[in-house]
């Protein structure tokens, strides 16, 4: 880029509107308080102080699903709730991510085979960029995931809208 | 009627005269709190009948939890349904584990190793103390206060580290098991374990001081949601729900189980306002007693432990086979003290290796019950306090 060195005083940045839009979002990722069962207590966990999820900027648990980005599924998803989960889903604004903790909601996990009343993954209902295996998964795992997701961020375009797959699906 | 005084609030006055002008029509209303709602603690609905700030009705509505967990006990063997045990009180998996295997053993007749029933007691009494502390912050995130969560989830990690030590789990331990323990205490357990209650029971003075007399959070639960004495039996509550209306019954003291007959140790009930370290406020049974007999048991599990320790016999930790225990045509009830209360199993077995009924009788369940009875009468922002003095676990709810 040597036509542009020079060109500018200190203090100019240069960046693509993706990256820049990105950056932004991927550090700063509201989640849900949404602690369902077990995984619940182990995402309470990442928020507290040993672990400490605010280092990645995602510390900022919302009550509300209008205020939050991210979805984090902790815990099994009954037929019961998964009316309501869905809903919550949809109360979500754009962009919106999940993250499936746990293997109660990646498959219905040790509810597999007995559970008559547990819905075998969250994927049947909602859908999800993340799946954390563990029964629980530990925080460390949690805080992977995590990461996993700001990676998925990152190689978002503006160009081509990541959601609308998701839109398809949501709406199915 | 100018000046109205709320029986069960008496600080709280509402000038009917003033509200009433201007032709304001009012009217009831209905207010689902959760399922998703963080003071919920969980997947609880309460479905709330208002008239402004005042609760006509409290009702819960359960349900979104549950994960069949009887059912399953009825198609495994019991070896394989300690897992699921974790499960349903999952902040107290090692109490959960003790109340199953003790049934089991109880209805098969197993003898238990001295060595494996001691492990056990320190394990219950560790898991009460991690329990508690999440009880203990969590109600600090319902009362408005976020730090006493930051400094109780800092103790607790600690008492996760020992539960990883011996048995590799932070959270679904399946450590104690039909027979005894699954594995011995690691090497130099005990002295860690010392070193951390050295260290923990002078932290309980410092959540006293951050948190127990803390204005506001006096002013929020001093008498709020009273449940006397008789109406605390009267709905078979447990734990330290009953204890705080100021009934002494815990079953570890009044029909001891294993080996807690070997300790000395108190059983914190609450006291009234004015009594030693007890705010003017406060009345028997209401949610700040509810919550500080947990602090104090807090410090009687150390107690337990201590002795313990020093107790400690050598031996074997498990009796033998644990798979494909053949069950007697006979059926046995089991309660113990967990944490949130008297935790039952009902087994009966018919000869074969499964049994043909499992029925557990979780304490959330029975005392989340009086929420209705207790929540009338209040106002709106006492809800919160109230669901979590009665500290519910909704794995256990709805099992």
């Amino acid at each position: 880029m040597s036509w542009i060195e020079n060109r500018f005083e200190e203090g100019l940045i240069i960046t693509s509107l993706d990256w820049a839009i990105n950056w932004g979002r991927k550090n700063s990722i509201w989640p849900m308080t949404f602690g369902l069962a077990c995984c619940a207590i182990e995402m309470m966990a990442v928020g507290a102080s040993r672990f400490d999820i605010d280092r990645f900027g995602a510390g900022a648990f919302r009550a509300s699903p209008r205020q939050s980005d991210l979805m984090i599924v902790a815990g099994t998803v009954t037929y019961k709730m998964a009316s309501r989960l869905k809903r919550l889903y949809n109360q979500m604004p754009e962009p919106k991510y999940v993250i499936a903790m746990g293997a109660c909601t990646i498959g219905g996990g040790p509810y597999f085979k007995h559970g008559y009343h547990v819905v075998k993954g969250v994927d049947l209902v909602v859908p999800v960029d993340v799946y954390i295996p563990g029964c629980p998964p530990r925080p460390e795992a949690l805080l992977e995931g995590l990461m996993r997701l700001q990676d998925k961020i990152t190689h978002q375009t503006r160009a081509k809208n990541p959601m609308s797959r998701l839109k398809e699906s949501a709406l199915a | 009627m100018a000046t109205t005084v709320i029986e069960t609030r008496p600080d709280v006055l509402i000038d009917f005269d003033k509200e009433s002008q201007g032709d304001v029509r009012t009217e009831e209303m209905l207010i689902n709190m959760g399922p998703q709602h963080p003071a919920t603690h969980g997947v609880l609905r309460v479905v709330l009948r208002t008239d402004g700030e005042l609760i006509l009705e409290s009702v819960p509505h359960i349900g979104y939890l549950h994960r069949c967990a009887e059912k399953i006990g009825e198609n495994l063997q019991p070896y394989q349904f300690i897992p699921y045990t974790d499960r349903m009180d999952y902040l107290a998996g090692m109490n959960n584990n003790q109340a199953y295997a003790i049934a089991i053993e109880q209805l098969v007749g197993i003898e238990v190793p001295e060595r494996a029933l001691y492990i056990r007691m320190i394990f219950a009494e560790l898991n009460r103390i991690a329990s508690h502390l999440v009880a203990f912050g969590t109600y600090g995130l319902d009362m408005g206060a976020f730090t006493p969560f930051l400094y109780s989830f800092r103790e607790r990690e600690m008492i996760l580290d020992l539960f990883e030590s011996a048995c590799g789990a932070r959270l679904t331990y399946s450590y104690i098991n039909v027979g005894g323990v699954h594995d011995d205490l690691p090497d130099k357990f005990l002295d860690v374990l010392l070193e951390y209650l050295d260290y923990f029971e002078p932290k309980v003075a410092e959540y006293n001081q951050l948190l127990s007399y803390n204005h506001i959070f006096v002013k929020r639960t001093a008498n709020v949601g009273v449940i006397s004495a008789a109406d605390a039996v009267g709905w078979a509550l447990t734990g330290p729900v009953l204890r705080g209306s100021g009934v002494n019954w815990d079953l570890r003291k009044s029909t001891p189980y294993e080996i807690y007959d070997r300790f000395e140790f108190d059983v914190p009930v609450g006291l009234p306002g004015g009594s030693e370290g007890v705010p003017q406020s406060v009345v028997v049974g209401d949610c700040w007693c509810r919550y500080m007999v947990r602090v104090l048991e807090m410090l009687q599990s150390c107690r337990i432990i201590r002795q313990a320790i020093k107790q400690m016999p050598d031996g074997p930790h498990l009796a033998g086979k644990l798979k494909n225990l053949k069950l007697p045509d006979d059926e046995i009830y089991v309660e113990i003290e967990n944490p949130r209360g008297q935790l039952g199993f009902y087994v009966r077995g018919d000869g074969s290796t499964i049994p043909a009924r499992v029925k557990a009788r979780g304490p959330s369940f029975c005392n989340i019950s009086i929420l209705n009875h207790v929540g009338s009468g209040c106002l709106l922002a006492d809800i919160p306090a109230i669901v979590g003095s009665i500290d519910i676990v909704m794995g256990e709810v709805d099992r």
